[in-house]
C-alpha cells in the first residue's frame, strides 16, 4: 500500500503547491506555521463560562453534571466514598455489589467499613450491576469527566455495568478542558506506554449514555450506562 | 419630510423586472418613499432584469452581460435602490463574484456593489427616516424573505417603518425567516417540493391570525398569495412598501381589479 | 451502496406523499434547530468558536500533507498502523484483509458516514464476515437494508411502530406477547441483543470525528456510548476516516468539540467524547490488541485547492440538514445516495458524478439557511450554484429550461428588446386577469400553478408608466 500512500501525499502536495503557487518568491518552509501549531499547542479561545475560583467552579460542575441527568453527591473525604456508594445503591434499590478500579480499591477508598457492599476489583465482562472508576479530573465548563485508562482504570467499567459511579477529587475539578490537557501534558510526560503522555484512552463523559433515535425521544441508557453518579472528595 | 438634506442624493431606482411586469404599484410606493425621505428619483427606461434566473442557473456569460448593462445604467446615481432584497443582493454580493477575473469589470462592479442598497434599509439605515405618515387598519405578519434577511441584514428595517404607520398591529409568524419555496426558477423546476414549502410558510401565517401578509420582495409574496389564495383564505398580500407608502387603495396581490379605478 | 441520485424527482415524490415521513420529519425540525438556538444562546463565544473552528481546518488544508505524515508517525510509534486506500475499494479490502487476519466472525460497528461512503457492510457480508451497526439508529436501518436518512439521526424517517414492525421481523427470539408499543421498550429490546454482538464481537469497526496529528489519537463522538463498546471490547479495533479528519492538536480538536454537539444537537457536549491513541498498554486490563487506522482519499485529494475546496472543513454534524426546508420536506432518502441535505448536494457529486446527481445542486431554494448554521461557515449556496455553473456550461441543464433562460437573458440584456417584447405580453396577460385578480391555470405555466393560483399583472409596465409621467397618490381617506 505505500503505493497508495505515496500517490495521495503526491495529489495533496500537488494541490497545495499549486494554491501557494500565486505567492510571489515561495517560503523555503511552507510548513513553518503547522510545525509551531504543533509544538506550541496553544489553546484557543476559551470561554468565560468556566474561569471561576475554586468554590463557585466545583458548583458550576455539580449544576451543568445535574442538567446532563447525572446525580452528584460531596463527601468530605475518600472515607466517605463507601457510605455515599451503598447509599446511592440502596436509594436506587440497585444490588449492593461493585466491580471496582484497582485505583480505587482498599489502598484508597476503606470498602470494607460497608459491610453490606460486595467489592470486587477488574474490568467489567457485562455481568455488573454497577462499577466504580476514578476519574483525572471533572470540567465544570459542560459537568464533564475526564477519566483515563490504565492498568488501574479499566475502560470497560465506564460503560459495560447499567450503573456508573465515579469518584473525582474536588481539587482536581477544572474550569475548562484545556487546563486538563496541560495537566495531562505534564503529569504524565515521560511515560514509556508508547504513545507519549496519552494512555490508550481518554474518556470525557458528559453525563449518562442516551438516545433519541427513535421518534426523537430522549431515552437514558442506551449501551452505556442508564444512572451516572459522581462522587466529589473534597478534602 | 419637512426638512430638505442639503443635497439631494440622485437615486436610480431599480425597479426589478417582477415589479415592472406585475406590480408597478410597488414601484410606485417606492419611489415616493424614496422622494418624501429627500430624494431625487430616476427610473432608467434601459433597465429589465438583474441577471439572477441566469446565475442562479449557471449561466455565468449571460449574467455578466445582463450585469454589464445595469452596471452601465445605474454606475451614474449616488445611490441604486430596489424594492427586493433578493435583486439588491444579487448586484451587492453576486455582480462582483461574476468579474472575479477581470480587474476592469470588477472595479466597476465593487463600485456598484458597495451603493445598491434594499428599499427599506436604504430609507432607515441611510436616510434615518422617521415619522411616516402613513395608516392600515390592520393586522400584519412579516416574512423575512431570504437573500434580504441573510445577504443585505434586512430585518429590524421594515419592523422600524411599520411601526411608524398608524393602525398597524404586528404578529410574528414562528417561522418568520423560513424559506417560502420560491427560490426562482426552484418553485417551477420542482414545483412539489415548493409545494410543500409554500404550504408550511402558509400555515405559520394563518398561525398568527394576522389579515395581512407584507414583505420586501414580490417574488416570495406571489408565491405566498397564490398559495393562500388556491387555498381559499383572504389574507390579504402586499409589498411592505405599499402600505408604507400610505398606497393601499388599490386591490391586493390576486385580488380582482376594481374596474372604476382603471 | 447503489445510488439513486439520478431519480431524486421520483423519490422527492415519493417522500412528499409519504405521511409517516412528514410527521418525523415535522418533528425534527421542531426540535434540533430550537436545542441549537437554546445552547448557542447559552455561549456567548458560540460565534467567535465557528470563526476558529473555520480557521483551523482552513489551516490544516492548507498543510494537509504535514499533518498527515505527522500523524501517520504518531501513530505508528504508538504501536498503532496507518493503512492509506486512494479508493473505496481499496478500503474495503484493507478492512476485509485485517479482519481475516483476526479470524473474524463478527464485527461490531459503530456508525461511520464513511463506512456507508465504501459500503463496507454489504463487502463483508458479501465475505463471510458479519457486520453489526450498534448505534440504534443504524441498527435499525441495518435490520431494514435502508441507507440513514440523516447523518446524526440515520433512522429520523421511521416512526416507532415501524421499528416495532422491524424488530418482531427480525429478532429470532422476541415472544410475540412482548409489548413494543413505548420507545423505552424498543430499546431495551435493542439493547439486550445487542448486548451478546459487542462480547462476541472479534473486531469493532468506528469511524473518527477527526484525526489528531500531534498525538495520532482518533476523536469519537456518541451519546449513547456504542462506539465505546466497540472499539474496548474486540481484539482489534479499526478506524476509518477521509483524509480531511484531521486537526493539529488535543487544542484544536477541543475547540471543534465546542461547536459540534451544539451545531448538531443542541447539546453542550455528546455524552461521550473518547481519544484513543494506540493499542492497550501492557498492563492494561481491556482494551484493543491492534489498532488499526484506515486513511481513506476517495475524491479528497482532487476536492483540495478547487472549487470545492471548503467542503473539506465540513464535521458532519446534520444542522445544514435540521435547518434546510428542502430535507424537511422531502427527508434525506430522496437524494439518492449516503449522504443528504446541503452537504450531501454539495458532497454527492464530488464522489459519484454530477451525471449520476445533477439535480441535487439544482434541488435548492438557494435560501443561504445553511451557510448560516454551518459551524464551519462552509459556502454551501456558491458551491451549489458552482456546480449549476458546470452543468450549465457542460451543456447539462435540461433543454427546455435552458432555451427559456438564454431567451430571457437575451432579451433582459437587451432593455429596448425586453420593452417591445415583454411588455405587450404583460399587458394581454393584465386584461385577461383584471377580473378575477388572478390565474388557477395558464397555459406554460403548470409548474407555477400546479399548487398555487398566479396573481395577475396589474397592467402596463412600472418603468413606461413612470417615465410617461404617471404619479399614482395616495390613498383616499
Amino acid at each position: 500500500m505505500s503505493d497508495a500512500r505515496s500517490e495521495i501525499l503526491g495529489a495533496v502536495r500537488d494541490a497545495i503547491a499549486k494554491s501557494h503557487g500565486s505567492a510571489a518568491g515561495g517560503p523555503t518552509d511552507i510548513h513553518a506555521d503547522a510545525r509551531s501549531r504543533l509544538a506550541d499547542h496553544a489553546a484557543n479561545l476559551i470561554p468565560a463560562r468556566g474561569r471561576l475560583g475554586r468554590k463557585a467552579r466545583v458548583d458550576l460542575f455539580i449544576r451543568e453534571a445535574e442538567r446532563v441527568n447525572a446525580t452528584v453527591a460531596r463527601v468530605s473525604s475518600t472515607s466517605g466514598v463507601p457510605r455515599e456508594v451503598a447509599r446511592f445503591l440502596a436509594k436506587n434499590n440497585l444490588p449492593m455489589s461493585l466491580k471496582i478500579a484497582p485505583e480505587t480499591s482498599e489502598d484508597t477508598i476503606p470498602w470494607t467499613e460497608q459491610t453490606l457492599l460486595k467489592v470486587e476489583e477488574g474490568r467489567a465482562d457485562g455481568t455488573e450491576h454497577a462499577s466504580v472508576s476514578h476519574a483525572f479530573a471533572g470540567v465544570a465548563e459542560t459537568g464533564t469527566l475526564v477519566v483515563l485508562s490504565g492498568p488501574g482504570n479499566p475502560t470497560t467499567l465506564n460503560f459495560l455495568p447499567p450503573t456508573h459511579i465515579c469518584v473525582v477529587a474536588a481539587p482536581e475539578i477544572a474550569g475548562d478542558y484545556e487546563e486538563v490537557w496541560s495537566r495531562l501534558r505534564s503529569e504524565k510526560a515521560g511515560e514509556e506506554t508508547g504513545g507519549g503522555f496519552m494512555p490508550r484512552t481518554v474518556n470525557w463523559i458528559t453525563g449518562p449514555s442516551r438516545t433519541a433515535d427513535i421518534e426523537q425521544t430522549l431515552l437514558l441508557g442506551a449501551h452505556g450506562p442508564q444512572r451516572l453518579h459522581i462522587v466529589i472528595v473534597d478534602e | 419630510m419637512s426638512e430638505t438634506p442639503a443635497r439631494q442624493p440622485s437615486i436610480g431606482l431599480f425597479a426589478t423586472c417582477l415589479v415592472d411586469l406585475t406590480r408597478p404599484s410597488v414601484g410606485f410606493a417606492a419611489a415616493k418613499l424614496l422622494e418624501d425621505a429627500g430624494c431625487k428619483v430616476s427610473v432608467p427606461g434601459q433597465q429589465s432584469c438583474c441577471g439572477q434566473p441566469a446565475y442562479n442557473s449557471g449561466d455565468a456569460a449571460d449574467a455578466r452581460a445582463i450585469a454589464q448593462t445595469v452596471i452601465r445604467v445605474f454606475e451614474g446615481f449616488d445611490y441604486v435602490v430596489a424594492p427586493s432584497g433578493s435583486c439588491a443582493g444579487m448586484i451587492r454580493h453576486h455582480y462582483p463574484a461574476l468579474f472575479e477575473n477581470d480587474a476592469k469589470w470588477l472595479a466597476r462592479a465593487r463600485a456598484l456593489a458597495d451603493k445598491t442598497h434594499e428599499l427599506t434599509s436604504f430609507l432607515v439605515d441611510v436616510m434615518k427616516v422617521d415619522g411616516l405618515e402613513a395608516d392600515y387598519d390592520g393586522v400584519v405578519t412579516y416574512h423575512d424573505s431570504c437573500s434580504g434577511l441573510r445577504e443585505m441584514g434586512v430585518r429590524d428595517q421594515p419592523r422600524a417603518l411599520l411601526g411608524q404607520v398608524s393602525g398597524v398591529a404586528l404578529k410574528e409568524g414562528e417561522e418568520r425567516e423560513a424559506c417560502c419555496g420560491f427560490g426562482g426558477l426552484f418553485c417551477v423546476k420542482y414545483p412539489d417540493i415548493s409545494g410543500r414549502m409554500v404550504d408550511a410558510k402558509v400555515d405559520d401565517i394563518l398561525a398568527t391570525g394576522a389579515d395581512t401578509l407584507l414583505a420586501g420582495d414580490l417574488g416570495c409574496l406571489m408565491n405566498i398569495a397564490g398559495r393562500l389564495q388556491r387555498r381559499g383564505s383572504d389574507v390579504r398580500v402586499r409589498h411592505v412598501a405599499e402600505v408604507l407608502a400610505n398606497m393601499t387603495d388599490g386591490p391586493s396581490l390576486g385580488e380582482p381589479g376594481d374596474e372604476s379605478k382603471k | 451502496m447503489k445510488s439513486t441520485a439520478a431519480n431524486f424527482e421520483d423519490n422527492a415524490e415519493k417522500a412528499l406523499a409519504d405521511d409517516k415521513l412528514k410527521a418525523a420529519l415535522s418533528k425534527l425540525s421542531e426540535g434540533f434547530p430550537a436545542k441549537r438556538r437554546e445552547a448557542a444562546d447559552r455561549l456567548p463565544e458560540f460565534e467567535s468558536l465557528r470563526d476558529q473552528a473555520r480557521d483551523i481546518k482552513s489551516h490544516v488544508l492548507a498543510n494537509l500533507d504535514f499533518y498527515l505524515e505527522q500523524f501517520e508517525a504518531r501513530v505508528v510509534e504508538s504501536g498503532g498502523t496507518v493503512h492509506w486506500c486512494r479508493t473505496a475499494a481499496e478500503a474495503r479490502t484493507t478492512i476485509l484483509r485485517i479482519c481475516r487476519n483476526a479470524g473474524a466472525k463478527t464485527v461490531t460497528k459503530s456508525k461511520s458516514m464513511i463506512g456507508e461512503e465504501i459500503a463496507i457492510n454489504e463487502h463483508l457480508e458479501h465475505h463471510g464476515v458479519e457486520p453489526v451497526e450498534t448505534d440504534l439508529g443504524e441498527y435499525i436501518i441495518q435490520l431494514r437494508h435502508e441507507p440513514p436518512s440523516h447523518i446524526i439521526a440515520p433512522a429520523i424517517h421511521l416512526s416507532k411502530e415501524q421499528v416495532a414492525d422491524t424488530f418482531r421481523k427480525s429478532h429470532p427470539h422476541l415472544a410475540p406477547e412482548r409489548a413494543l408499543e413505548e420507545p423505552r421498550a424498543l430499546l431495551e429490546e435493542a439493547r439486550s441483543e445487542l448486548r451478546q454482538k459487542f462480547l462476541a464481537a472479534d473486531v469493532g469497526l468506528t469511524g473518527a470525528n477527526m484525526l489528531i496529528a500531534e498525538t495520532g489519537s482518533i476523536a469519537l463522538v456518541t451519546n449513547e456510548g456504542n462506539a465505546d463498546l466497540t472499539y474496548s471490547l474486540p481484539k482489534t479495533h479499526i478506524a476509518i476516516a477521509s483524509l480531511e479528519k484531521i486537526v493539529p492538536t488535543l487544542e484544536d480538536a477541543t475547540t471543534i468539540l465546542r461547536v459540534l454537539a451544539r451545531s448538531a444537537t443542541g447539546q453542550d457536549m455528546s455524552v461521550y467524547n473518547t481519544f484513543c491513541t494506540g493499542p492497550k498498554r501492557a498492563q492494561d486490563l481491556d482494551g484493543p490488541e491492534d489498532f488499526h487506522i484506515v486513511l481513506l482519499d476517495n475524491g479528497r485529494s482532487k476536492m483540495l485547492g478547487g472549487e470545492f475546496h471548503d467542503m473539506l472543513r465540513c464535521i458532519r454534524c446534520g444542522a445544514c440538514l435540521n435547518h434546510c426546508p428542502v430535507y424537511k420536506s422531502i427527508g434525506g432518502h430522496a437524494y439518492g445516495w449516503v449522504y443528504s441535505g446541503p452537504m450531501g448536494a454539495v458532497l454527492i457529486p464530488n464522489l459519484i458524478g454530477l451525471d449520476e446527481a445533477g439535480h441535487l445542486p439544482n434541488a435548492s431554494t438557494l435560501c443561504g439557511k445553511c451557510e448560516d448554521v454551518c459551524p464551519m461557515r462552509i459556502p454551501l449556496p456558491r458551491m451549489l450554484r458552482s456546480w449549476r455553473t458546470q452543468q450549465f456550461e457542460a451543456g447539462k441543464t435540461a433543454p427546455l429550461s435552458r432555451s427559456l433562460l438564454r431567451a430571457w437573458a437575451f432579451v433582459t440584456a437587451r432593455p429596448w428588446l425586453y420593452r417591445i417584447m415583454v411588455a405587450p405580453a404583460v399587458s394581454a396577460l393584465a386584461a385577461l386577469g383584471r377580473k378575477g385578480g388572478r390565474f388557477r391555470r395558464l397555459p406554460l405555466a403548470g409548474g407555477w400553478t400546479k399548487h398555487r393560483d398566479l396573481p395577475a399583472p396589474e397592467g402596463g409596465t412600472f418603468v413606461s408608466r413612470w417615465n410617461r409621467g404617471e404619479r399614482p397618490g395616495e390613498k383616499k381617506p
